[in-house]
């Protein structure tokens, strides 16, 4: 018991202030979607609505944690050839697991969602963290960059989902709340409207942390 | 004609970043000269036209219900239909790396060009997105090759036309915060729209 806690006095605090960076600067600083640009495909097609957006972010939160976890643990193991080949088979068997449960009880979204939860396969963001962080950091870290990678990811695709739907079905999680004379806009539930609102928010986060891209 | 209205379908009504959003973070990202553009497009056009047929052999003759009775009548039942993700992106995987390779021993001028473009796109949506696209929509092989085809030309198009406006905002008053990717949202979104106007096309 006692070499216990001092094994545990030497090693780091379980929310150190190193850790908690790894969650945080995901969400602002650096934003997977907004400042890295990646993830852009899957979070535009299903925006459309927020409840097939909120299933693809857990999906997507489900996958990165435990892709990065797994890469993270055999990250010595994996010949350094063929790691992408490697990389692509765990993710790829994440996905399959997700798509399943999916559709056995979820499967009215699961149609909405579609291809969209086979596409988490070639999703950036989960191939960049594995190649960026699980792969030279340990197993709680990775999980830790995970969580925050994919929460950051989360709030934009919610962020935008909820201005779709509100201004392009009057609606939010299906339930009606402007007025039944608000004409529908039908730019904002197409493609289109995805660009835009993303091109916004990018515009107002940009503006508000002083980051400025070299053109 | 079939073909061709299938060409021009996927060409334009359902162009894979205007209307699926597909391959978006190369189109992003890879989209800042017209050259490097053309060249990017050019690899996913001939990586699209090689893997969406393999796909579609895959697809047919092991994993579909019924698509091993040409192993043996006792396998009929099986379908493999689960293993869809993990085989087509095999399949695109390794096809890539095979390309890569034949192109490098074969043709040096042609790798030239291509060549540093091929290990980005085993992870460009577009290509595995074009296959998923293709299972349910029942394609025969030559209907799927040239949707693959036609696909990619689709992307190319998109791409240089966004590297052509980009090299040309260089000289425009954009406000700071909106440089580079904010803008370049806001292009594509309009892009889209001008894409729209096909829309109303009856093929």
């Amino acid at each position: 018991m006692s070499t216990e806690t001092v094994a545990a006095k030497k090693s780091e605090a379980l929310f150190s202030k190193r850790r908690k960076k790894i969650i945080t600067d995901p969400l602002d600083d650096d934003n997977p979607v907004t400042v890295q640009v990646l993830g852009i495909c899957s979070a535009l097609a299903v925006t459309s609505k927020l409840e097939p957006t909120l299933v693809m972010s857990v999906a997507v939160t489900f996958v990165v944690i435990f892709s990065n976890l797994i890469v993270s643990l055999l990250r010595n193991t994996i010949p350094q050839r063929i790691r992408i080949i490697v990389q692509l088979g765990i993710v790829a068997s994440l996905v399959i697991i997700v798509d399943q449960v999916l559709r056995a009880y979820l499967y009215d979204v699961s149609k909405v969602v579609g291809v969209y939860v086979g596409l988490i396969i070639t999703n950036c963001i989960v191939m960049g963290r594995l190649e960026a962080f699980a792969m030279a950091n340990k197993p709680y870290d990775s999980i830790l960059d995970g969580l925050g990678s994919s929460f950051g990811y989360a709030w934009v695709i919610l962020v935008v989902a909820f201005f779709r739907e509100l201004l392009g079905s009057g609606t939010l999680f299906d339930i009606r709340v402007l007025p039944e004379a608000y004409v529908n806009n039908g730019l904002m539930s197409s493609p289109v409207g995805a660009f835009i609102i993303i091109g916004m928010i990018i515009w107002v986060q940009r503006w508000r942390n002083g980051y400025v891209e070299e053109a | 004609m079939d073909l061709l209205n299938l060409a021009i379908k996927s060409i334009f009504i359902d162009n894979m970043v205007f209307a699926y959003f597909l391959g978006m973070c190369s189109y992003l990202a890879v989209s800042k000269k017209v050259d490097t553009a053309f060249g990017l497009g050019a690899a996913v056009t001939f990586v699209l036209t090689i893997t969406v047929p393999l796909n579609w052999l895959v697809y047919n003759y092991i994993l579909k219900e019924g698509a091993l009775a040409w192993v043996s009548d006792a396998y009929a039942g099986i379908s493999l239909d689960f293993l869809t993700y993990i085989l087509f992106i095999a399949v695109v995987a390794s096809t890539v790396q095979l390309v890569e390779m034949i192109i490098e021993k074969f043709s040096p001028s042609l790798y030239g060009s291509l060549g540093i473009f091929l290990p980005l796109i085993a992870v460009n949506c577009s290509i595995l997105g074009a296959a998923f696209f293709m299972v349910p929509r029942d394609y025969n092989i030559i209907q799927a090759t040239v949707y693959g085809f036609s696909s990619g030309i689709g992307w190319l198009i998109a791409i240089v036309a966004l590297a052509a406006i980009r090299e040309r905002m260089k000289y425009s008053n954009v406000p700071a915060p909106l440089k580079g990717l904010g803008i370049t949202f806001i292009i594509t979104g309009l892009m889209g729209l001008a894409f729209m106007s096909f829309m109303g096309i009856s093929l």
